[in-house]
């Protein structure tokens, strides 16, 4: 399927979770810092597993970053 | 008599010395200090260090896989307190879905919540503040608003339900220090809740009039990250910070138009 995955076009299985999404954008072990949304709603880390994907959602994640 | 009020109404009551209260929680420094506009993480983590700030604040991000070194890291190594912001929000729906992925990245309930009405100005768009603090309160969430220099604006924010307001004091990064005083003085004199100067800090002197004012506390960034020496201004504003807040409580002389001679009259030689 095809997603929106941090503002770009991505082809995930048609199984894919939020879970491979994350690991598409090399976020690795530590999730500490990191959060994802999809279609603008949190999605918590413990249900990344077990959350599956559509077509066409627009999947956001995002890790914290030096900011005032 | 206003200064003195202003005075009494910082007083520490049953907090340790030097120390203040803010969602529930006691902190002992009063500078809170902006992680963004760093040259580097070491440059960084040596200004931190120096400031004495507790509470540094954090952006989000979409994951950039080819980002050196991680920001969060670093303020956990320090054992700082990371509060996210909403920093480049322009609608309360944005800004609500932005603290509600910072509360899962960050486990924390704690926001400093940014609703900016343009980019030129970054000042915040009060409308849209008010509508994000009232939904974030309602679910929980300590919300720290940047906002504009109002008294009114301000007195809507803690009405509310907001643990702090956050007045600037100039544009965002403008270093044009506390551009209305009076207005600031007017929020706090006002305020139930704890109100710190956020942004427009240019140097120490504008750190130190802030707390002078009244504020319970200073939050500021680029002063200190784009300094020629960060860490050594990181510093500055932690003395700063401190002194202001010393003198407020030491209570100033009023302003006069005329001198007051400090030296006695009395028993002054005639030598003519």
């Amino acid at each position: 399927m095809i997603v929106q995955l941090n503002g770009e076009r991505a082809e995930l299985p048609d199984d894919a979770t939020v879970a491979d999404a994350v690991r598409v954008v090399e976020v690795d072990g530590e999730r500490r810092g990191v959060a994802v949304a999809v279609d603008g709603e949190v999605v918590r880390s413990v249900d990344w597993e077990r959350t599956p994907l559509t077509e066409s959602q627009a999947i956001e994640v995002v890790r914290a970053v030096q900011g005032g | 008599m206003a200064n003195r009020q202003v005075a009494q109404k910082g007083e520490p009551t049953t907090e340790r010395a030097g120390g203040f209260e803010l969602g529930g929680r006691v902190w002992g420094s009063r500078l809170i200090v902006g992680t963004g506009g760093f040259r580097s993480l070491e440059g960084m983590e040596r200004a931190l260090v120096a400031s004495g700030a507790e509470i540094v604040t954090v952006a989000l991000r979409r994951v950039d896989p080819t980002a050196k070194g991680s920001a969060l890291e670093l303020i956990d190594r320090l054992g700082k307190f990371a509060l996210p912001n909403t920093a480049g929000c322009y609608t309360a729906r944005d800004a609500v879905r932005t603290a509600r992925l910072a509360r899962e990245a960050f486990e924390t309930d704690w926001i400093k919540l940014e609703v900016i009405g343009d980019d030129r100005t970054l000042f915040p768009d009060a409308v849209e503040l008010i509508d994000a603090a009232e939904t974030l309160v309602d679910e929980g969430f300590v919300v720290l608003p940047y906002t504009n220099d109002d008294p009114i604006l301000a007195r809507r924010l803690e009405d509310a339900g907001c643990a702090a307001v956050m007045p600037l004091g100039s544009p965002i990064g403008s270093g044009m220090g506390i551009a209305n005083p009076y207005n600031v003085q007017i929020i706090v004199e006002r305020a139930s809740v704890p109100v710190i100067l956020d942004a427009g800090i240019g140097t120490a002197s504008d750190a130190a009039m802030a707390m002078e004012l009244g504020c319970e506390g200073v939050l500021l960034s680029s002063s200190v990250a784009r300094a020629k020496d960060p860490e050594l201004m990181a510093k500055a504003m932690r003395e700063a910070v401190e002194a202001g807040y010393t003198a407020r409580r030491a209570g100033r002389i009023p302003r006069k138009l005329h001198a007051r001679a400090s030296t006695p009259d009395e028993g002054l030689p005639d030598l003519r």
